[in-house]
Formats: C-alpha cells, sequence, structure tokens
C-alpha cells in the first residue's frame, strides 16, 4: 500500500478524515463554514507562511490517541499538523475566542481606521476579520504609529502604516522572483517592509504582492482612487499570455476594465499567479477572452452589485452544538402558548391574545 | 562556607592563561573524558542531574539525548553565550576570566555530542570578550586540545566564536540559530525541534554557558558526586549574578543549600542593604521572572523558609513564588518605585521584540506606554485592569517565550503591588515627588494554621 495514511481529527465535533501532515487550519478548511480559524499570514501557496499573527490560534483538547494529554498552550493552526485521533476546539473553546478577540484589538492598534479612503475596503481580510472576531472599540489611546511613505515603483503603492507585518509579500517575492528585493527592516512595533535605499519593485511576477497582502499596504497604482471594489463587477476572463497561465479575474464596470488581479479562491489565495503585463498593460476589453462571471462569496461586500454566482458559506453550527440551533422565528414550534395551526407570521397585524392558547 | 566548583580557582592569578589553568587541574576532566565513551559522559550528566543554566532550567542531560543522530549528517553544539538578560552577568564572568574552563566544557560536551565544529554565539554588546576567548583557544589548539585528532583519539573539534548583533532576541535559541546562519534573528516556529533540525537543518543542541561549564566538574568528579551537592532536583552549584540595593555587587556561587535571608543578609554573600535602607522587593532570576515583596521572598506563602534553588524560589508558583531563571538576581531597597521599575523592563521588552507576531510586537509597545502614564501621573485606575487584561492576552500566545518574558514581570508587579500603582494613580503630584516607600511590603504574612 502506497497510500498515504489518513488521520482522523476531530475539530469542535466535527470529524473528518485527513491525510497525514495535513495542518488543523486547512482540516477545518475541508470542513469548511465557522470552524474554520481566519488566517491572516497564513498562504497555502506559499511555503513557510503562517504562524505569525495568531489569529488561527486554536486549542488542542486532545493530542493524538496514543498521547491523549491536552496541548498545554493554544497553536497556531496553520502550522500544526494533525495526529490521529486529535480533538480541536477552535468556536467551542472560550479561551480561543478571547485570545482571538485580543490578537485583533492588537493587530488593529496601529492600524489606521481610514477604510473610508482605502483601496482594499470592501476585500480587506483584516475588515472581515475585525468585522466578524474584533471588539466593538478599541481601548488604545495613543497616537498610532505611522510611517513616512515610500516610492517602489511605477505600478505598486506602499502605504506601510497599514502593514500588519505578515510577511506574505517577502516570501512572495522569495518564491515567485529570483531577486527578491524588498524585506523587513529594524524590528519591534517599529519593523516596516521596505527596500534597500528606496530601489523600485522591478519583476515579471511581482506585481503579485498586491493579491496577497491581506490588508491594504500594497496596493495597485493603476487602479487606485479609480472606483470602489463593489461597484466594479468581477469578470472571469483568460488570454494567451507568453509569460504566465493568463486566468485573471477582471473588474469591470460596464465595457471599462478597471482591474486585472489574479484569480482568488475561497480562501482569499490566488490561485494562478499572473504577469505584471497581464495585470498592468492590458486594460482593454478586446485583449481578454471573456468567461463569464466570477464565483466569490456570498457575505462578500463585493457581491452586493453582482447577482449571480455567488457562493454561500456552508452553515455546520448544527453538526458543531448537535442539534438544530432554534431561532427566535421558530418560537411558533416551541412554544405551548401558541395555537400551532395559525403561523404567526400570516398574522396581518400585531398577535392577539385570541392566537394564542390560554394555558389552563 | 559552600562548595566551589566553577569558580574553584578564582583566586589564582593568571588562570585566564593556559599555563597556570593547566597547572591547577585544567583539562583533567578533558583527559578522563576521552578515554570514555560518548554515551557515557552523555550518562553522568544524566546522573549528575544538571539543568540548563540558561533560565527555562531543563535537564541538560535529557536535552542531550534528545538530540537526532542521523547517519551521515553532521551535528552541531552552539553555546547560548548572549546573556543580553537585564540583571545576568555571570556567563560574562566565566568567559572572561575563566576562558579555559569555559573551552575544557565545550570540548568535552561538542566529544559527548559529535559536534565537530562547535559554535559559541557571543552577544555583540560584549565586544572585547570574543578575543579572549580566541587566544584562549588559540592557546588550546596549540596544546594540542583542539584541532585534529585530539589526544589520538580521532575526534576533531574545532571552536568558533561568533559575535552577535546586539539583539536580545538572539538568545531565544532558535532565533540564535538564525541569526548564526546568517539571517535576520526572527525566531523559528516550533516543531522542528533543534535537536532535529538546528543549524543549517542539522541537529543541534543549543547549551548556555555555565551549563558547558558545570560539564567539567561533573566529569572531574562524577555524575553521582555532583548531584549529591545541593538539594532535591537542584544538584550542582549555581552562579548568582547580584545587582541592585546590596553591599557586594558581584557573581557568587552557591551549592543551593542557603536560605534567601543568608544570601542576602550574611556578609560571606551580598552583605545586606547598604545606608540602613529596608529590602522592599527582589527578582531572585533576571528581569523576565516574577518581582516577589521582601515577605514572600524571605518566607514562602505557608510560612516556610525560601532556599536558594530551583524549587523553593518556584514555590507557589507565579501567584506567591518566582523563578530561579538566569540566576540575575535584583535587589530592591525601599527607595524603588516598583512602578518606574516596571516601566523600565516594558521598555526593554518593547524595544527588544523582533516583531514578528502581533501581540508581543503590538502589546509590549501598548503596555509600555501606559505604564509611562501612570509613572508620570497621568494614569487611570482603568489602566491597571487594562494591563493586566493585555499582559494576558500576549502571555502563551506568541511564538518565542519573549512574550512570556514581558508578559510575568507586568503580571507579577500587579499582583504583589498594585496599592502602588492605585497610590500613583490617586495621587498623581506627589507621585512625582517622592516614593511610595516599603509600605507593608516587608510586614510579615498571615499563615493561616493547618488544621
Amino acid at each position: 500500500m502506497s497510500e498515504q495514511p489518513k488521520f482522523k481529527v476531530t475539530i469542535d465535533n466535527i470529524t473528518v478524515e485527513v491525510p497525514a501532515g495535513t495542518t488543523i487550519l486547512n482540516a477545518a478548511r475541508m470542513i469548511g463554514g465557522e470552524v474554520t480559524p481566519p488566517a491572516m499570514c497564513y498562504y497555502s501557496k506559499l511555503k513557510d507562511s503562517g504562524g505569525k499573527c495568531r489569529t488561527c490560534l486554536v486549542e488542542v483538547s486532545k493530542g493524538s490517541e496514543k498521547d491523549p494529554r491536552p496541548m498545554p498552550k493554544l497553536v497556531a493552526s496553520c502550522r500544526t499538523t494533525v495526529m490521529d485521533g486529535m480533538e480541536v476546539k477552535n468556536i467551542t473553546s472560550p479561551k480561543v475566542i478571547d485570545a482571538r478577540k485580543g490578537i485583533v484589538e492588537f493587530l488593529l492598534l496601529n492600524h489606521p481606521l481610514d477604510c473610508p479612503v482605502c483601496d482594499q475596503a470592501g476585500e480587506c481580510d483584516l475588515q472581515n476579520l475585525s468585522y466578524e472576531h474584533g471588539a466593538e472599540a478599541t481601548r488604545y489611546e495613543f497616537k498610532r504609529r505611522t510611517f513616512e511613505k515610500e516610492d517602489i515603483g511605477p505600478y505598486i503603492s506602499l502605504h506601510m502604516t497599514r502593514c500588519i507585518m505578515c510577511f506574505r509579500c517577502v516570501f512572495t517575492a522569495d518564491q515567485l522572483t529570483d531577486k527578491r528585493e524588498h524585506g523587513i527592516l529594524e524590528r519591534g512595533d517599529h519593523a516596516q517592509i521596505s527596500t534597500m535605499l528606496n530601489k523600485s519593485l522591478d519583476h515579471d511576477f511581482i506585481g503579485n504582492v498586491i493579491d496577497v497582502c491581506p490588508v491594504g499596504a500594497l496596493t495597485d497604482k493603476t487602479f487606485r482612487f479609480k472606483n470602489r471594489v463593489w461597484f466594479t463587477k468581477p469578470v472571469d476572463a483568460h488570454r494567451d499570455c507568453p509569460t504566465c497561465s493568463g486566468k485573471v479575474r477582471l473588474w469591470m464596470r460596464g465595457e471599462e476594465v478597471f482591474r486585472v488581479t489574479a484569480r482568488k479562491d475561497q480562501w482569499g489565495e490566488v490561485e494562478e499567479f499572473i504577469c505584471n503585463d497581464c495585470r498592468f498593460h492590458k486594460k482593454e476589453t478586446k485583449d481578454w477572452v471573456i468567461e463569464g462571471p466570477s464565483v466569490i462569496a456570498r457575505s462578500s461586500v463585493i457581491a452586493q452589485g453582482h447577482y449571480v454566482g455567488t457562493l454561500k458559506t456552508p452553515v455546520v453550527i448544527d453538526k458543531v452544538i448537535g442539534k438544530q440551533p432554534k431561532f427566535l422565528m421558530d418560537i411558533h414550534d416551541e412554544s405551548d402558548v401558541n395555537r400551532p395551526e395559525v403561523h404567526l407570521s400570516e398574522i396581518e397585524g400585531p398577535a392577539h391574545s385570541d392566537d394564542f392558547k390560554v394555558k389552563p | 562556607m559552600g562548595v566551589k566548583l566553577l569558580l574553584e580557582h578564582d583566586k589564582v592569578e593568571g588562570i585566564r592563561y593556559y599555563d597556570a589553568y593547566r597547572k591547577h587541574g585544567g583539562y583533567r576532566a578533558a583527559e578522563k573524558a576521552f578515554k570514555m565513551s560518548p554515551a557515557d559522559i552523555v550518562e553522568e550528566v544524566k546522573k549528575s542531574g544538571l539543568r540548563g543554566r540558561g533560565g527555562a532550567g531543563f535537564p541538560t542531560g535529557m536535552k542531550w539525548s534528545f538530540l537526532a543522530k542521523p547517519e551521515g549528517v553532521p551535528r552541531h553544539l552552539v553555546c547560548n553565550a548572549d546573556e543580553s538578560e537585564p540583571g545576568t552577568f555571570k556567563d560574562r564572568y566565566l568567559m572572561e576570566f575563566h576562558p579555559h574552563l569555559f573551552i575544557e566544557g565545550l570540548l568535552i560536551s561538542s566529544f559527548a555530542l559529535g559536534s565537530n565544529a562547535t559554535y559559541v554565539y557571543i552577544r555583540g554588546e560584549y565586544a572585547w570578550i570574543p578575543e579572549i576567548l580566541e587566544q584562549a583557544i588559540a592557546e588550546a589548539k596549540n596544546n594540542g586540545w583542539l584541532g585534529k585528532n585530539i589526544l589520538g583519539s580521532g575526534f576533531d573539534c574545532e571552536i568558533y566564536v561568533h559575535r552577535g548583533a546586539g539583539a536580545y532576541i538572539c538568545g531565544e535559541e532558535t532565533a540564535l540559530i538564525e541569526s548564526l546562519e546568517g539571517k535576520r534573528g526572527n525566531p523559528r516556529m516550533k516543531p522542528p525541534f533543534p535537536a532535529i533540525q538546528g543549524v543549517w537543518m542539522r541537529p543541534t543542541v543549543v547549551n548556555n554557558v555555565e551549563t558547558i561549564a558545570a560539564v567539567v566538574p561533573i566529569i572531574n568528579i562524577g555524575g553521582d558526586e555532583y548531584a549529591k551537592i545541593g538539594v532535591g532536583k537542584s544538584t550542582g552549584t549555581k552562579l548568582l549574578s547580584v545587582c541592585g540595593n546590596v553591599k557586594n555587587q558581584g557573581v557568587y556561587e552557591i551549592d543551593m543549600t542557603i536560605s534567601v535571608e543568608e544570601f542576602i543578609y550574611s556578609d560571606e554573600y551580598c552583605g545586606g542593604i547598604p545606608n540602613g535602607k529596608k529590602l522592599k522587593a527582589c527578582i531572585p532570576g533576571g528581569s523576565s521572572v516574577p518581582i516577589i515583596p521582601a515577605n514572600l521572598l524571605l518566607k514562602t506563602a505557608k510560612g516556610e523558609t525560601r532556599y536558594m534553588n530551583y524549587e523553593r524560589l518556584s514555590d507557589g508558583g507565579f501567584v506567591s513564588g518566582s523563578m530561579m531563571g538566569s540566576g540575575g538576581f535584583i535587589v530592591l531597597d525601599e527607595d524603588q518605585c516598583v512602578v518606574r521599575h516596571t516601566m523600565t523592563l516594558a521598555r526593554f521588552y518593547n524595544h527588544e521584540s523582533c516583531g514578528q507576531c502581533s501581540p508581543c510586537r503590538e502589546g509590549t509597545g501598548w503596555m509600555y506606554k501606559i505604564l509611562k502614564n501612570i509613572e508620570y501621573g497621568k494614569g487611570k485606575m482603568s489602566d491597571i485592569d487594562l494591563l493586566w487584561d493585555i499582559q494576558r492576552k500576549i502571555e502563551g500566545n506568541t511564538i518565542c517565550p519573549l512574550g512570556d518574558a514581558a508578559a510575568w514581570p507586568i503580571a507579577a508587579a500587579i499582583r504583589h503591588f498594585r496599592d502602588e500603582f492605585e497610590w500613583h494613580v490617586l495621587n498623581p503630584d506627589e507621585s512625582q515627588k517622592r516614593n511610595y516607600g516599603l509600605a507593608h511590603y516587608a510586614d510579615p504574612i498571615h499563615v493561616a494554621a493547618t488544621a
């Protein structure tokens, strides 16, 4: 048998079988829905990424079948591989929820809340993260850290103040290009992405750092301030490109192509990296063979003007808690004071005492 | 007079040089070790119960036995001489005044682990010490203790001294390995542990300077004899570097059987607090370990005498105890302000955070800013609770222990000295002019009678 051994792992009471060597995060992605931890720095296409943002922390309540001891600390699910019989708690662990709330607060601590003027708004991972997992307000009362603006070439705009130090762009440049020109300078809270002495980033595939950036730190200069992403419609298209696969996503408004990006999957990760030529220079409809509307998540704000091809997130909460959740709407079935034959939603006007069975 | 093993010949003239060291029994342990098999040396270290002297106190013998030994892959011993913990300077003393003891320890350990190339990663600020070590290495080499085919055993060993660039984070073993490889000193994600994949993806053992030096007396007197010194699981002798408000600051070797009270007040060691002041608080093991007030330092929460060893110092956990840590004994007298002291530490950790993972990068700076406000009379009551919440969210959620090290001193300061923080908040003007003083921190603790 040359087949890889399969490991059984239980995440939030849902058991899946995954090949050995899978990380907890990828196992959770196989289930999908609420039990998947958010990831700000992990990128499945980039080797060695992950482990830095700590938003994907989960609790391992049982190490494995052989060694059932729980792990003492919360672990980064993107860098921890599953063991056979492992039990993981994500949304069912108050510790994880609390820690994640703290991490989101830390990430937003020095992040300018300038979403209204940020080009990434609408497709920003940090925006989604803070919406889903963050607190209502920050407790930070000090001046936020800012950086001086730096010019890194004609196509890419670097706005370091917004950076959350996920290191994704560094890995991208390391692994897609043969010569990386940007990296991390300084350390601690004044660490910054920069090039050594204001070099411009110049490589056929360097434009991909824009796509991997989870926030608005790296944006497309050819698209900046031209349009809000939710006003444009994503369309899958391709062309015969000598350097890359040529499979892209066009962001159009009417006939006009506003922006070209790589296609992203449901986890916001690029499917195939594209070259600078496709990204920055082919901005006319006649350059492309249009395939049809892109499939995007229904929860995304981009989906609001986009009626076909939205992707619903799977709902797995019933499996997590072991029963159908009770919604307020179901009061009709639950309450014993009403008359089951009268459906409350069908009553015209407010409910009247006649609509309820009075308990003897 | 306690047992002296490492600093036995401390007063000998010229012990720094090969001739004097050799005359006083130097390299005798190496001679003995080369007649043993490497496995026997590891066994001897295991028997001695030697615990890592860098701070965590992990049994050294066990660490050595975890080292993976794949065929055809070189193994390395890396010595962590990046001693940057505020308050700790024992390794500097060893390397500066007893370089040959250290090199002998490196030689024996390299032989035991099969490391042909051994690295000493030395802190960048210790600018003059690499020269001392390199001189000693040259002397040892001239006398046939390093190089090819040492003592006709067929074992080759070279020791390289690598200068760091002055980052505290490079004292963390995986960051040290990254830095040694010439990369940015960011801690690696574990697993894989260095014992499996360390320097250049080869199996690596990272040990503290004092741990390496302690191997020499272990081989000299035997593991069983070594284990008899000290108490319980705290075997052998420990170097302590004392600083702060004591009469005699410096490096002391103790055999871990004396009480904290004796250590601070006896003339043989610290000699008490100068100028007739009273003891207020103490950090017993370098800046990262929890600070404890005088009453809990001398007696445990159960009213027993606290001794200078791993178990007794950590008696009561973090609620009423502290840790042995790296042995940086910092003493604070009644004139010291705990808030200011905590702020200084917070500034240090903020400055030294590597910036890789978010809780530590953002949280340390936030804590420093809040502490600065409290110290300068701009604090609010809610800030104290906020600090507690921030440290709780940093601790345990980071890649490396620097997050914990930043969180623990602040947690302990709030836990034990909350009223001093509150006094700073409630009396913003007065707190700028005078210190809170001793208050009740030296009062005897009430011990409930056992039923």
